[in-house]
């Protein structure tokens, strides 16, 4: 069994974030694996260890990413966890790339990685922290032409009956939705507790190359993916004034009513 | 006003159109003509609804009845809006913005080769008669435009990012159905509810124009801020670890409910980025905690350093005094 889970290498939140030329600014020292890539990957590790020792020997989990040299520590942080393989898609005509072309380039690697083995699942986290559109998985499942099983809170694999079934809560609507394998899964923070690397993880970790391809390596039209290629282009970014100070209260008995009157003072209430 | 035709979905048409979908009707009209696409019959009221909104027309898919369940899948709806374009010959697709209509934006718009933005809070015509389409970004600090390049635009639209407004003269509303021909496809839709919205409780979190969120330092005692989100008149939700406590149900973040309100209260609540990734597009954030280091007072325009047991019933108290003035 073969699956691939497509992770994001994102700025810290915590780091001061900006954009220059309209463009996010993806400082290698800043950046970190995304928070819900770590959920897809403890999925894909699981299933994979729920199957018997053959079939298990024969498996292999595979993350993908698309992005500069930097990402390599976020495809590291995926091996301390367990993954086997790493590839990392950079160039430069991938630049500017919209969620289409994003999904275009990783369909690309999921089915040239599919040539070598069959790719039974594709898992990826159902959001990034960066952008939070969440909605590439679906446009990957689109162009594989696969069922999306997308935002499960639980993910149950029948590895025998080759099935995926899903469960998800999107505000007042609860479903439980299955389908055959291969299928593109994600997966939201309820799915599942990540595991922490062990230590002989993290030392092998250091030494794993992380495989570089290009955009040469791929079947995919130039002219499809990155600034050209994409529907949206973002004209304008500028950061907001500062904040002014907050206006903080120490509450000496009066915060409540310091409260109430900041609310309507400003015509909140 | 152009001669552009922009289609809306519409979330609820069997009930009533709640605010989320006035108001994308309301950006609608502010770029072209009209029209809204349901899976099910429109009640009366909400008919009533869209006439007083200037929508003449209503195309209702009309799907194979062997669909069941999945006609509610994101891929039979993104198949419905995409039809509805090609007969419409429309240049826009408008939706509200939550996790279901964001999956249905995303595959219509794969499907149509179009622009997507998602979780805009503008949207206007640019100088070269493009749609442009703006929102807040990175914990709130950047402001952002996006130009769609593409002839077809789909846009989901965040709550409260406009005020829903009626025309003048209300319109007659007529509904025409449209035949969608929708194979089931690998999805096996095993089980699906719907839990009733219950109006006459408190706003829905998702489109609450004031909400409350209680978070680990209510020590799961929501008494304080069930009771200040009353004289406030506003919605209540928790952060993702109150929820895996058990103390609430719906919690505020990443991957919970997005919440852009006027205003947001925090009471307990640290800030994790897990949460703000949620409420980031708030107008007023207000804080109150017992630890003034705690990265929520960070973004916060009025902040309490105090107990928020001794703060919450204090300010309503003196709000319900205030109201009754």
């Amino acid at each position: 069994m073969r699956i691939v889970v497509p992770v994001k290498y994102v700025p810290d939140i915590q780091s001061d974030r900006a954009f220059e030329d309209c463009r996010l600014v993806r400082d290698p020292s800043e950046g970190t694996l995304n928070e819900l890539d770590e959920h897809a990957v403890e999925a894909a590790l699981s299933i994979i260890e729920s199957l018997d020792d053959d079939a298990r020997a024969a498996s292999d989990v595979v993350v993908v990413t698309m992005a500069g040299p930097d990402a390599d520590a976020a495809v590291r942080k995926t091996y301390q966890m367990g993954v086997d393989r790493g590839v990392r898609i950079s160039d430069e005509g991938l630049e500017g790339s919209d969620y289409a072309g994003t999904a275009r380039t990783l369909a690309a690697a999921v089915r040239r990685l599919g040539d070598e083995t069959p790719v039974d699942l594709v898992i990826t986290g159902m959001a990034a922290l960066d952008g939070l559109g969440s909605v590439v998985p679906v446009y990957l499942a689109a162009e594989l032409g696969l069922p999306q099983l997308t935002n499960a809170s639980e993910l149950d694999v029948d590895t025998a009956a080759r099935t995926a079934r899903v469960t998800r809560d999107l505000g007042h609507v609860h479903e439980v939705l299955e389908a055959p394998l291969p299928a593109v899964v994600s997966v939201s923070d309820h799915a599942n507790q990540p595991r922490y690397p062990n230590f002989k993880l993290i030392m092998a970790a250091r030494k794993k190359p992380v495989e570089e391809w290009s955009l040469a390596d791929l079947d995919v039209a130039a002219e499809t993916v990155g600034e050209s290629g994409a529907r949206t282009r973002t004209s304008r970014a500028e950061p907001r004034p500062p904040r002014p100070e907050a206006e903080i209260v120490v509450d000496k008995g009066e915060g409540g009513t310091a409260l109430a009157d900041f609310l309507i003072r400003n015509e909140l209430v | 006003m152009t001669n552009r035709t922009v289609l809306v979905l519409l979330d609820t048409p069997a009930t009533a159109l709640r605010s989320p979908a006035l108001e994308i009707l309301t950006l609608a009209r502010s770029l072209g003509r009209v029209e809204a696409v349901v899976t099910e019959s429109p009640s009366v009221q909400t008919l009533a609804q869209l006439g007083s909104h200037g929508v003449e027309l209503v195309r209702q898919a009309e799907l194979p009845s062997t669909l069941g369940e999945s006609a509610h899948l994101s891929t039979t709806v993104a198949q419905v809006l995409a039809a509805a374009v090609r007969a419409a010959d429309a240049d826009a697709v408008l939706l509200t913005s939550n996790f279901v209509t964001k999956e249905i934006a995303a595959r219509v718009a794969h499907d149509l080769d179009a622009g997507l933005v998602v979780d805009a809070a503008t949207l206007v015509e640019g100088p070269d008669g493009r749609l442009v389409a703006g929102k807040r970004v990175l914990a709130g600090s950047w402001d952002t435009e996006c130009e769609i390049t593409t002839d077809v635009s789909v846009v989901t639209v965040r709550s409260n990012a406009v005020v829903p407004a009626t025309v003048d003269q209300p319109v007659e509303t007529t509904v025409e159905g449209f035949a969608v021909d929708v194979a089931a496809g690998a999805v096996t839709v095993v089980e699906r509810t719907v839990e009733e919205i219950d109006d006459a409780g408190r706003p829905e979190l998702a489109e609450a124009g004031s909400v409350v969120v209680g978070g680990r330092g209510t020590d799961g005692d929501f008494g304080p801020v069930e009771e200040f989100a009353s004289s406030i008149g506003a919605a209540v939700g928790a952060t993702r670890d109150v929820v895996f406590e058990g103390w609430f149900d719906q919690f505020v973040g990443q991957t919970g409910v997005t919440v852009t309100p006027r205003l947001y209260v925090g009471a307990g609540v640290s800030g994790a980025p897990h949460h703000r990734g949620g409420m980031q597009a708030s107008q007023v954030v207000v804080a109150v905690n017992n630890d003034p280091e705690c990265p929520l007072f960070e973004i916060a325009d009025f902040a309490v350093v105090g107990d928020l047991a001794d703060v919450l019933p204090q300010a309503a108290a003196a709000i319900r005094a205030h109201k009754e003035s």
